[in-house]
């Protein structure tokens, strides 16, 4: 009885079920494996920033009849650059984000005010801002994969300067590590996994896959790998449960109408997080990685 | 009348009611939101500074939901994420006061969904507070921007040293025995009223922008604390002021045109601030 109320009729043959779950686990994995380094760097910002330029991105594709995903690379592409750009320093960073994130976000409400001049805009605005994994096209599959090996790879590649860079950056340069270059090949390994989660569970969410499990495996982890996997296996876990949720929730009051996936989703990753942080509290203040 | 400034002074700009009301509230916005920003900038809260109005969204969408004003839930939502920022962020390794931001807007723009998607209503309503809806603004709303200013700056004026102190130095503020919450929790509801009175004005995204834009413009420029703020509370109201012009004659977004212009004065003060004179000693202050 209680399996019938968890795996409600019809989930594994559901055809949108399914391809939530490929979509939804593939983006959770690289937000996860992204996500451990861009809280490291203090790039927490720039991570929610990028969501919201490609929002950007993505109302300008949908004005000229182009593919979202590739408004939402696109705007992603140009902030990350123009925020690396603009200084060095974390706090010099998190302000040149600031008037980036700020600039971009204008010329988002001019494209959403165009797109309302044109056509049905309340939904072109929901699904961008919040999307949802169930109305991801088939046809996307393949995209949402591509652009997760580009970031997956770009991590492996980047693995040990990356690192190295980020937990002493003085002696990283001293050891002739390239520590501008590789910051700035990381951020395009942010933008591919902020962008191609932003198309699936939203704007505005995307945040959550990225900091959530990372911050939570953080204080869990005691090496880097170990962070980065936990951190993966936090989001992934927590994508794939909502899914079943918001496919159950069509029974939940108000009967029929479903609680939204992002939603869910979000909620259980803050969920994870919470305990994470209460347990470093009580157990081992200051602990983990 | 007639010819460029007929066309640029287009009739009404000053004596429609809806403009009138624009205008009260527009620059009760402008002379306040760079007063906080200047804070932001100078604690480097960015993130806070725009997780703080997105909450609005979660406010007001419970409104609807509820049935109450959504100017109302606007209040409640930005003042509880201020108040819950300022007890949760206590940062203690890299990155750690980012990732808690980033959780608690999180949380807060997940729960909007969740009470958007139940409630039955039309959401133009709500989507109007993430752009903003300037001919909306009613005399209610224009006399409270006015009063939520008056407020404001009379909170800053009394709480000036200490939160300059902490934010510049919060270490040998911390040794002189100021306390770093309280502190930090007025300066959160400081970001929270500034957040009140702008977010139905120019929006959610939106207010942001006036927040962070004219104070970070005015540190390209003098590290100066008080031609910081002067300059930074000059530039917000020049700005409002051309856009508000702008939009009425254009009919583009009012929120676009603000943050379109400030980019561009960030962008020609970081080009003027690299300059020899003015512009090195400011930088040597902020790399102090």
């Amino acid at each position: 009885m209680a399996a019938l109320v968890l795996w409600a009729p019809g989930i594994f043959t559901s055809r949108p079920v399914l391809v939530a779950w490929e979509v939804g686990g593939m983006v959770a994995l690289v937000s996860g494996v992204v996500g451990v380094l861009t809280i490291l760097r203090g790039q927490s910002f720039l991570g929610h920033a990028l969501s919201d330029v490609g929002a950007t991105g993505a109302a300008g594709a949908t004005l000229m009849g182009l593919p979202a995903l590739l408004g939402f690379l696109a705007g992603g592409v140009v902030a990350g650059i123009a925020v690396d750009l603009g200084g060095e320093r974390v706090r010099e960073r998190d302000l040149a984000t600031g008037v980036v994130l700020s600039a971009m976000l204008g010329l988002g409400a001019l494209f959403l005010y165009l797109l309302t001049e044109t056509g049905n805009a309340a939904g072109a605005v929901e699904t961008i801002l919040f999307g949802s994994l169930f109305a991801v096209p088939p046809d996307l599959v393949p995209a949402v994969g591509l652009t997760s090996a580009v970031a997956l790879a770009l991590v492996a590649l980047l693995w040990r300067p990356v690192w190295f860079a980020t937990l002493t950056p003085e002696s990283a340069r001293a050891r002739g590590v390239p520590v501008r270059a590789v910051g700035l090949l990381f951020t395009l390994a942010v933008v591919a996994a902020v962008e191609e989660s932003a198309l699936a569970v939203g704007a505005l969410l995307s945040t959550a896959l990225l900091i959530g499990p990372a911050a939570a495996a953080m204080t869990w982890a005691r090496r880097p790998v170990s962070a980065v996997l936990g951190a993966a296996a936090i989001g992934v876990a927590a994508t794939l449960i909502g899914v079943v949720l918001a496919y159950d929730s069509y029974f939940w009051p108000p009967v029929g109408r479903g609680w939204p996936v992002s939603f869910l989703i979000t909620a259980l990753v803050f969920l994870v997080y919470a305990a994470s942080q209460w347990r470093r509290r009580r157990v081992h203040p200051g602990g983990g990685l | 009348m007639g010819g460029v400034w007929g066309s640029v002074f287009a009739p009404g700009l000053f004596t429609y009611t809806f403009m009138v009301h624009a205008w009260v509230a527009l620059l009760a916005v402008a002379v306040a939101a760079p007063v906080v920003g200047y804070f932001v900038v100078l604690r480097g809260a960015a993130f806070m500074a725009h997780a703080i109005p997105q909450s609005a969204f979660m406010g007001a969408a419970l409104a609807v939901l509820v049935g109450a004003s959504p100017l109302v839930g606007v209040g409640a939502a930005t003042l509880a994420t201020a108040a819950g920022l300022a007890v949760l962020d206590r940062p203690q390794r890299p990155g750690a006061s980012g990732a808690v931001v980033a959780m608690v807007l999180v949380l807060s723009l997940g729960l909007g969904n969740l009470f958007l998607a139940l409630s039955n209503a039309y959401a133009g309503e709500v989507y109007a507070l993430l752009f903003g809806q300037l001919v909306g603004v009613s005399a209610g709303e224009a006399w409270l921007s006015v009063m939520l200013m008056v407020v404001l700056l009379g909170t800053v004026a009394y709480v000036y040293r200490p939160l300059l102190l902490t934010s510049v130095l919060p270490e040998s503020a911390e040794a002189r025995g100021v306390r770093l919450m309280p502190v930090n929790l007025v300066f959160a509801l400081l970001l929270a009223l500034a957040a009140t009175m702008t977010v139905p004005v120019v929006g959610s995204l939106l207010s942001f922008s006036l927040l962070v834009g004219p104070a970070a413009t005015a540190s390209r420029l003098t590290a100066h604390p008080a031609r910081l703020l002067g300059g930074a509370v000059a530039l917000a109201v020049v700005t409002v002021a051309v856009a508000l012009v702008l939009a009425y004659d254009t009919g583009a977004p009012i929120g676009f045109v603000v943050t379109a212009l400030t980019a561009l004065s960030y962008v020609a003060a970081s080009a003027l601030g690299r300059w020899p004179h003015g512009g090195e000693r400011a930088a040597d202050a902020r790399g102090a």
